[in-house]
């Protein structure tokens, strides 16, 4: 039995985007539609058509982008729905399903298709056609020729017969391969499978090849190759439920440890490890605070503790203006009293990928255990790691990534970045540039014209920072180089034409200033 | 096979020029020492200069000398860490040599900042604190006797009231700019260090690789300071 859900990208696209389903939409690669719903396939939109064409014929088609990720993701409960009527089920890929036809149990065969669409429109899947045969080809041909939530059973032992109608264009959703041989099949006059089915068949693997050998057993309902089903995925959840609640999140974190080893156990019972878990916290049922961590390496049960406590802790504090430092008196009490903490892996991967070297890591260890006691004392995304990406100015070259997260949405570095400032990198980098003031021989400020020329020599130049570290008090600039003009994201909006100089004072030291729109300001140092 | 080449092959670390043998009763001797005693790795162009010891601090006053005096540690694969560095440039720490996966950073301790460095000298080998404007002596102490205790090394950018040696530029000039032309190309820079009541020494280094200049480059201080 094959069951089948037309357009499932774009089904799926639109249940994310929480759209109608009965709008028009497209999915799109490459501004190519890949996939159309019926709506906009009655309005002229084909597959393969570029997407201004697409709208020109459907002005309000709504556009989507391809995620094979999200089509398999959306997929996930269908199996599942079929998987609770009959074990086994094999996804062909997205929207195409597979399982042996439920025998004798349902009654007919008919009756066992009546029972799966039934269990999947009351799934809210509403279109959904599927195809009962003795082999999977002829199984889904049957399932492409129903009607919405209809059935075609092709009886058995007449595949053959079946299949003798159609035309060779079906071949066509084999990808390139099968696009190619449906174009020489039609050019050889060759109209229906049962014209291929019928030539000899050593003449047409001459002629075709394997490929077209196994299309012709297929097209004479031969093909017995039958799906290897996949076995349900393990639970690998973990939940603990506190009876009374908990209030404090010394408690939540102390009753918390063993089920964190027990979600750890069973991980590696099943030798995978997991590099990002969500960490659930529900109180009177309801989830209060959710949030996804992700570790460098894999989650170990003292990590996931830990994450719960700074979860626990984050939520309960009164989140104030982004302050990292919170006095240890305030933290301690959560928001609601806390039933239930729950585990659920989000990424997982092959334990012997993250396997430790046979000597261990024994410093590294000791390393991430010190460094959690500090985050303890100052705060989660207090403690950080510098990583390097790609940009233009140096505090954009770099980013701070909380001490036991992974770096995410990282510019590439290996990119030219056109306009970044040459040279030595500065040494110190101000994350809020102090103000600062560049004046030439007549003392007037120095400025940017809208092309980009700087009005006048630099001579003096001072920066007023909130620290006297960041201050640079009147003094001659002895050498200057630049500007380094950049022109960013004006596109939405951006800072206007801004321009950097290299300024060494006199002093002996020298600065990165940057001259924007607004006035200069002092952004790194060199020394 | 494998035995032959693992008996061949030197370990990590070793200096194959020399006796595996030596080294190797070298490395123990240095574990059997007081851990405050170990040598700790330091950049080819300051280790004659000043010799970093574990249990001991440094006073800098720049942000370069401090890249510098944590870059040889990470270069040999040991743990940093920066405290207080709100500043922090990792790409110039990473043309310095420092491991930037081994780094771990601090920028804002605020008035936890004590126990933040004292609990990073436990685990790290060099801990970069730039302290707030004022420690008293007997704050100096507490971290002093935890460092006695660990084998780290600690590096204070700013004031401290007692430091096994102060490093600090005395003067420094830039080539390669010249009034909106060209770009900065290298610092040199005379840093001079004071070790207790000993003489203080001057050496030149080019940044931004913390290269020493060789002395018949140099002229000598005695006559700079007879001519200004």
């Amino acid at each position: 039995m094959v069951v089948w859900c037309p357009d499932w990208s774009v089904v799926a696209a639109l249940e994310e985007a929480g759209r109608s389903s009965r709008s028009p939409a497209a999915v799109l690669a490459a501004n190519v539609v890949e996939v159309c719903n019926g709506p906009a396939r009655s309005e002229g939109v084909r597959r393969g058509q570029r997407r201004r064409d697409a709208q020109a014929r459907c002005p309000e088609l709504v556009l989507l982008p391809a995620s094979p990720d999200r089509d398999a993701r959306a997929f996930e409960p269908v199996l599942a729905v079929v998987e609770d009527l009959r074990p086994g089920v094999a996804a062909l890929r997205p929207g195409l399903l597979a399982v042996r036809a439920p025998g004798s149990w349902y009654g007919t065969e008919t009756d066992a298709a009546a029972t799966v669409c039934q269990a999947l429109v009351e799934g809210e899947v509403w279109d959904v056609r599927i195809g009962i045969a003795d082999d999977l080809f002829t199984a889904e041909q049957a399932a492409r020729t129903a009607e919405v939530q209809q059935w075609v059973v092709v009886p058995e032992g007449g595949s053959a017969a079946f299949l003798r109608g159609l035309p060779v264009r079906v071949l066509a959703d084999d990808g390139p391969r099968g696009r190619e041989l449906v174009g020489l099949l039609q050019r050889l006059g060759l109209r229906t499978l049962g014209d291929l089915a019928d030539l000899p068949a050593d003449a047409v693997e001459q002629r075709l090849g394997a490929h077209g050998a196994a299309v012709r057993r297929r097209a004479r309902g031969e093909d017995r190759t039958l799906f290897a089903a996949r076995t349900p995925p393990p639970e690998l959840d973990v939940a603990v439920s506190f009876e009374p609640a908990l209030a404090s999140v010394e408690a939540i974190t102390f009753s918390v440890r063993t089920t964190a080893e027990r979600f750890v156990d069973q991980l590696a019972h099943h030798q995978l490890v997991a590099t990002g878990v969500r960490v659930e916290a529900e109180s009177d049922g309801v989830v209060c605070s959710s949030r996804t961590w992700l570790h460098p390496r894999h989650f170990g049960a003292r990590d996931l503790v830990d994450r719960v406590h700074w979860q626990l802790q984050s939520a309960g504090s009164t989140s104030g203006a982004g302050s990292s430092l919170r006095a240890r008196k305030d933290t301690g009490r959560v928001h609601a009293p806390v039933d239930r903490v729950r585990f659920v892996p989000e990424l997982v991967e092959p334990a012997a990928a993250h396997g430790e070297a046979l000597w261990g890591s024994a410093s590294d260890d000791l390393v991430e255990r010190g460094v959690a006691r500090v985050q303890g004392m100052v705060g989660f995304d207090a403690v950080q790691r510098p990583v390097l990406q790609g940009g233009r100015s140096p505090a954009a070259r770099q980013a701070l990534v909380p001490w036991g997260e992974r770096a995410v949405d990282l510019r590439p570095v290996d990119r030219p970045w056109p306009g970044r400032v040459p040279g030595p990198a500065p040494v110190r980098v101000f994350a809020t540039p102090p103000q600062a003031e560049v004046v030439d021989d007549a003392g007037r400020d120095v400025r940017l014209t809208e092309r980009g020329v700087v009005t006048g020599e630099l001579r003096r130049f001072r920066a007023r920072g909130a620290s006297p570290e960041q201050s640079v008090p009147w003094q001659p600039v002895s050498a200057w180089a630049g500007p380094w003009p950049v022109d960013e994201a004006w596109w939405t909006g951006g800072a206007g034409p801004t321009a950097r100089f290299q300024v060494v004072g006199a002093d002996g030291r020298a600065w990165l200033l940057v001259r924007s729109p607004e006035g200069w300001a002092l952004e790194a140092g060199y020394d | 096979m494998s035995s032959a080449s693992a008996v061949t092959a030197p370990g990590p670390g070793l200096d194959p020029a020399r006796s595996v043998v030596e080294q190797l009763r070298e490395r123990v001797a240095a574990m059997e020492r007081r851990p405050a005693l170990q040598p700790v790795p330091t950049l080819p162009g300051i280790a004659d200069l000043v010799p970093l010891h574990a249990g001991a601090t440094y006073a800098v006053d720049s942000a370069s000398l401090a890249l510098a005096l944590a870059a040889g540690a990470s270069r040999a694969g040991e743990w940093v860490g920066f405290a207080g560095c709100s500043d922090f440039g990792a790409e110039a720490a990473a043309e310095l040599g420092i491991e930037l996966s081994r780094t771990v950073l601090v920028p804002d301790p605020g008035e936890h900042w004590l126990e933040v460095t004292a609990a990073l000298v436990d685990v790290l080998r060099v801990v970069v604190l730039r302290p707030p404007a004022s420690v008293d002596e007997r704050t100096a102490g507490i971290l002093d006797s935890r460092l006695r205790t660990r084998s780290a090394v600690l590096v204070v950018h700013g004031s401290w009231p007692r430091a096994e040696a102060r490093l600090s530029v005395e003067e420094s000039s830039w080539s390669g700019p010249v009034s909106g032309t060209g770009r900065l190309v290298e610092r040199r820079s005379r840093v001079v260090v004071h070790r207790g009541a000993r003489p203080p020494r001057r050496a030149d280094l080019t940044w931004p690789e913390a290269h020493r200049v060789r002395p018949d480059e140099v002229e000598a201080p005695v006559a700079r300071r007879a001519s200004g």
